[in-house]
């Protein structure tokens, strides 16, 4: 079977149009999931942390149950079986939805026509999915970094004369957010990696266009060249910034 | 609730059509969750000996050993794994002449993606040992393939097995992305499930991310177990 390489197709017209919506798309959810995981992990982490059992039994069983099943699977879960666990209200808001942000404004003396993130159900359902599934791990990673700090540090700075929240606030956390940013920085990563899967629901991030694009233009390989490639692209500077973030800070914590 | 369509279909989810005959590989139509482990087992097989390789690659002084290992495995580390599956999936037809079966296709992909991983976990293993270990070795006269073959490899190997259950766990739950080329396996069966009967998405859903959930929390229990008990036969520097 022969095989006709055609790659100035890829960077011209339709092709290029919609390799560059969908790796804004990416970049959107990957954002978006990305804040809410993080907060929604540090407000797990805490839950984990309190000296409240039933709170404790519960951000447990929330951890493992999400690291321990598939993203796929929760991504099939939040499109079509959400309405069980999401109120009525809301999910039909969701279903209806369709509200381009954040719409035509004026600055500046121009007229803009605010077309960047447009919310349908299935970039929230995608978003619901990832945020949920980033939020456990980022949770378990803040954990292990707090963790990580041996326990007489606190117990010394206590005996300094600190209160309990200022030897939170002045010994442990400053050395365990410079272990656990590395880690949250290939969570962030994986997030990106993983938001390729929101291709499934019909999500139109780069995967779901390499995916039309192919079908559309007769030119696979082509296409997925240049999506592994710009996948390839973000993953290597950022891990570039984790290891010169390394070099630079991770000489400082003593213990 | 519609739990029933859940237990008519219950066998489904589990081995999906699998039968067994005397044909050479003895088992045809492997489905359901038998098969996300049967692709997890596959894909770790072949992922511990390509991850040795490029672990040890990436440990070696020589530059034309070394280059080809950091550039494998920072690029696979790079890529979604789904990407790699699509990519792989036509890039085949182009290398060999024809296409691959989307089984063959995504066992591949798993052995090459989780590889990448394993090599890295190797080549920590190998460097979280005592330096004094390879320098005793030289010094008793072994060569360094001998050292790494008698002394470091075996603590090593030892000291890997709870990351190394970790990436069996996370590998299981990649097997789910084998559906997307349209494997039956479990995710699979779900869907397919889902899509007949179309009021039960809760149920169906609920079930497949327990069985998911049941096969990889013991192994995640298991390897916390391991390494509770290996920590305490570790070679430490101080």
């Amino acid at each position: 079977m022969e095989y006709n390489f055609q790659w100035a197709k890829m960077f011209s017209g339709e092709p290029a149009q919609w390799m560059w919506e969908g790796f804004n798309t990416t970049l959107q959810i990957s954002a978006i999931a990305l804040v809410g995981a993080m907060l929604l992990g540090i407000f797990i982490c805490l839950m984990r942390m309190t000296p409240f059992k039933p709170l404790q039994w519960f951000a447990l069983a929330y951890t493992e149950f999400f690291r321990n099943t598939p993203l796929l699977v929760q991504i099939f879960f939040w499109y079509n079986a959400s309405h069980f666990v999401i109120p009525e209200g809301i999910n039909e808001w969701m279903n209806d939805l369709y509200y381009w942000f954040p719409g035509p404004f004026a600055a500046f003396g121009h007229d803009f026509v605010g077309e960047w993130v447009l919310f349908n159900v299935e970039l929230i359902t995608g978003v619901i999915a990832l945020t949920v599934y980033t939020s456990a791990f980022i949770a378990e990673e803040i954990r292990a970094g707090i963790f990580s700090i041996p326990k007489n540090q606190l117990e010394a700075s206590r005996a300094v004369g600190l209160s309990f929240l200022q030897g939170y606030r002045y010994v442990i956390l400053p050395q365990a957010l410079r272990i656990v940013i590395p880690p949250l920085i290939s969570q962030a990563l994986n997030l990106i990696k993983n938001s390729s899967l929101c291709m499934v629901i019909g999500v139109t991030e780069m995967m779901f266009q390499a995916t039309q694009i192919e079908s559309y233009h007769a030119i696979p390989f082509e296409a997925f060249s240049v999506a592994l490639m710009i996948y390839l692209a973000i993953s290597l500077v950022v891990s570039f910034c984790i290891t010169m973030y390394n070099k630079h800070f991770m000489i400082q914590v003593m213990y | 609730m519609h739990w029933d369509i859940v237990i008519d279909n219950f066998d489904y989810f589990l081995w999906g059509q699998t039968k067994f005959d005397l044909v050479f590989p003895f088992i045809h139509d492997v489905g359901g969750m038998l098969s996300a482990v049967i692709m997890a087992v596959l894909g770790i097989f072949g992922a511990f000996w390509i991850g040795m390789a490029a672990g040890l690659m990436r440990l070696s002084k020589k530059w034309w050993l070394k280059i080809p290992a950091v550039a494998y495995i920072e690029m696979v580390r790079g890529m979604p794994l789904l990407l790699l599956i699509f990519w792989f999936f036509f890039l085949a037809p182009v290398l060999i002449g024809q296409s691959l079966p989307a089984f063959s296709t995504t066992v591949f992909c798993f052995m090459i993606f989780t590889g990448a991983y394993v090599g890295e976990i190797v080549r920590a293993g190998v460097l979280a040992l005592p330096k004094g270990q390879l320098e005793a070795a030289r010094g008793s006269g072994l060569s360094q393939t001998q050292a790494m073959r008698f002394v470091i490899l075996p603590q090593a190997l030892r000291n890997m097995i709870p990351s190394f259950v970790n990436q069996f766990v996370s590998l299981t739950k990649d097997t789910s992305l084998a559906s997307i080329l349209g494997v039956s396996e479990l995710t699979r069966t779900g869907v397919q499930v889902d899509n007949r009967e179309m009021v039960a998405s809760f149920e169906v859903w609920i079930t497949i991310a327990g069985l998911y959930f049941l096969l990889c929390y013991i192994l995640t229990s298991y390897s916390r177990r391991l390494e509770a008990q290996l920590s305490r036969y570790q070679a430490r520097d101080r």
